[in-house]
């Protein structure tokens, strides 16, 4: 019986995170009068964690360098770059319009990382 | 270094120039990538070259990262001017010192201006080469080049002859490419193709670039992608030596007439290649930290011997 609660549980918990971007999406072009929303991603052990973002336009992303060494967040277009962060610096930086954005650490180049914006 | 300007020393002179420091026995030298000793009297014995002369000590430091604090040294500073102390030490004077980069943690100009006042007073001059961390500011690389990049060209790249030994320094930080390693680029590739056109096979070279020419680590980006191509104009060389930092630990390795070699920092050690999930400072005890930092001392003796080089940690 537990059994079947606690999958029950999972399956409302599912259906909630399923239903998060739905009523995003719903919103609109009249997003702009909610508040926007923040995705964070760390950079430690000379990775940008997570590698792969998916976020709805209007997000804005939010890196924090937890490494010792510096590190960037360079658009590989250069269409956004971060100044270095040293630890514990911070880059934030809005995706207004969708696409596919790789971006990577400048000083250690095969740290790579992607954020895909799409309306859901 | 116009007291150098002898490039025709005798065979006499040579001898007597080298009877200076005969009594250190043997050179320990790298064969193959095994370090060996070979005696003074093989050094000797071997026909002087035209063009080559006497020999010369000369020096690399690398990777003082000034204005790094962290807990794997806090006091970058101060081992810096321990490794400067050490060499001020030295009895044989090094004719010229190369840093081969990260000179500053993070690219200020309180950085540089503190590496400055710690470097001077060595009493050789001091030709650098960037590293990714001296080329971190927004005008990417223009406080450095505000600095060293006078002589130099594009993003400070440069050659000079000393003593018949040709020295070329390179660039292999700036404008990387998403997913790469370290890069020279094609306008550098031209120079260096366009610098080396004139020398005889015979003439030693020197090599110094910040990253490693050669993939020492690919997943932590240990290499430059288009090193192949620069190697590719150094082969017909008879004796080429490749020093490189970044890495802060010593490695070597023998490619036919190519030898290559990283240095220690002496700010803070790394792991070695895949022992860490990630490369970075490594904190170790603070007892064992200065067996970790250290200094290189190269000796050139002739362009049929390979240059020996010394490592001393600053223990």
């Amino acid at each position: 019986m537990t059994h079947a609660v606690a999958a029950a549980r999972r399956l409302a918990a599912l259906a909630l995170i399923l239903a998060l971007p739905a009523l995003a999406a719903s919103s609109g072009p009249a997003a702009a009068a909610t508040p926007a929303k923040t995705v964070t991603v760390a950079i430690k052990t000379f990775a940008f964690t997570a590698r792969v973002i998916t976020v709805a336009p209007g997000t804005t992303v939010v890196w924090t360098n937890e490494d010792e060494d510096p590190h960037t967040v360079t658009a590989a277009d250069r269409s956004f770059h971060s100044a270095a962060l040293d630890t514990g610096g911070k880059f934030s930086f809005t995706f207004t319009k969708a696409g596919d954005f790789g971006y990577f650490c400048s000083l250690h180049p095969h740290m790579t990382g992607r954020v895909i914006v799409k309306a859901n | 270094m116009t007291d150098h300007a002898d490039e025709s020393l005798s065979r006499r002179g040579l001898l007597t120039h080298c009877a200076g420091w005969a009594g250190a026995g043997a050179l320990y030298t790298l064969t193959g990538g095994i370090a060996s000793s070979i005696s003074l009297d093989a050094a000797l014995a071997a026909p002087p070259r035209r063009g080559a002369s006497k020999p010369f000590t000369f020096l690399q430091i690398s990777d003082t990262h000034i204005g790094f604090d962290k807990a794997a040294n806090p006091d970058t500073r101060g081992t810096a001017i321990a490794a400067v102390e050490k060499i001020k030490a030295l009895p044989d004077k090094p004719d010229i010192i190369l840093h081969t980069g990260d000179i500053t943690h993070l690219s200020t100009e309180e950085q540089f201006d503190d590496a400055r006042q710690i470097l001077s007073g060595l009493g050789a001059p001091v030709f650098y080469v960037p590293g990714e961390h001296d080329f971190l500011d927004e005008g990417q690389g223009r406080a450095y080049l505000a600095r060293y990049g006078a002589g130099t060209l594009g993003t400070g790249w440069h050659s000079f002859d000393h003593l018949g030994v040709h020295f070329i320094a390179l660039n292999n930080v700036a404008n990387l490419k998403a997913g790469g390693m370290a890069h020279l680029g094609e306008e550098q590739l031209a120079w260096l193709k366009r610098d080396l056109a004139g020398l005889s096979a015979s003439t030693p070279i020197v090599v110094f670039a910040h990253i490693p020419l050669w993939t020492v680590y690919e997943a932590w980006g240990w290499g430059t992608d288009d090193s192949g191509a620069a190697l590719a104009l150094l082969r017909r060389f008879g004796s080429v030596t490749v020093l490189n930092g970044h890495i802060h630990q010593i490695l070597q390795k023998v490619e036919g007439n190519v030898s290559f070699h990283s240095a220690r920092s002496t700010a803070y050690p790394q792991p070695a290649p895949g022992a860490a999930p990630s490369p970075g400072p490594l904190k170790v005890p603070s007892e064992q930290l200065p067996m970790m930092l250290g200094i290189r001392t190269a000796r050139f003796v002739r362009g049929n011997e390979p240059i020996a080089l010394i490592d001393q940690s600053l223990a």
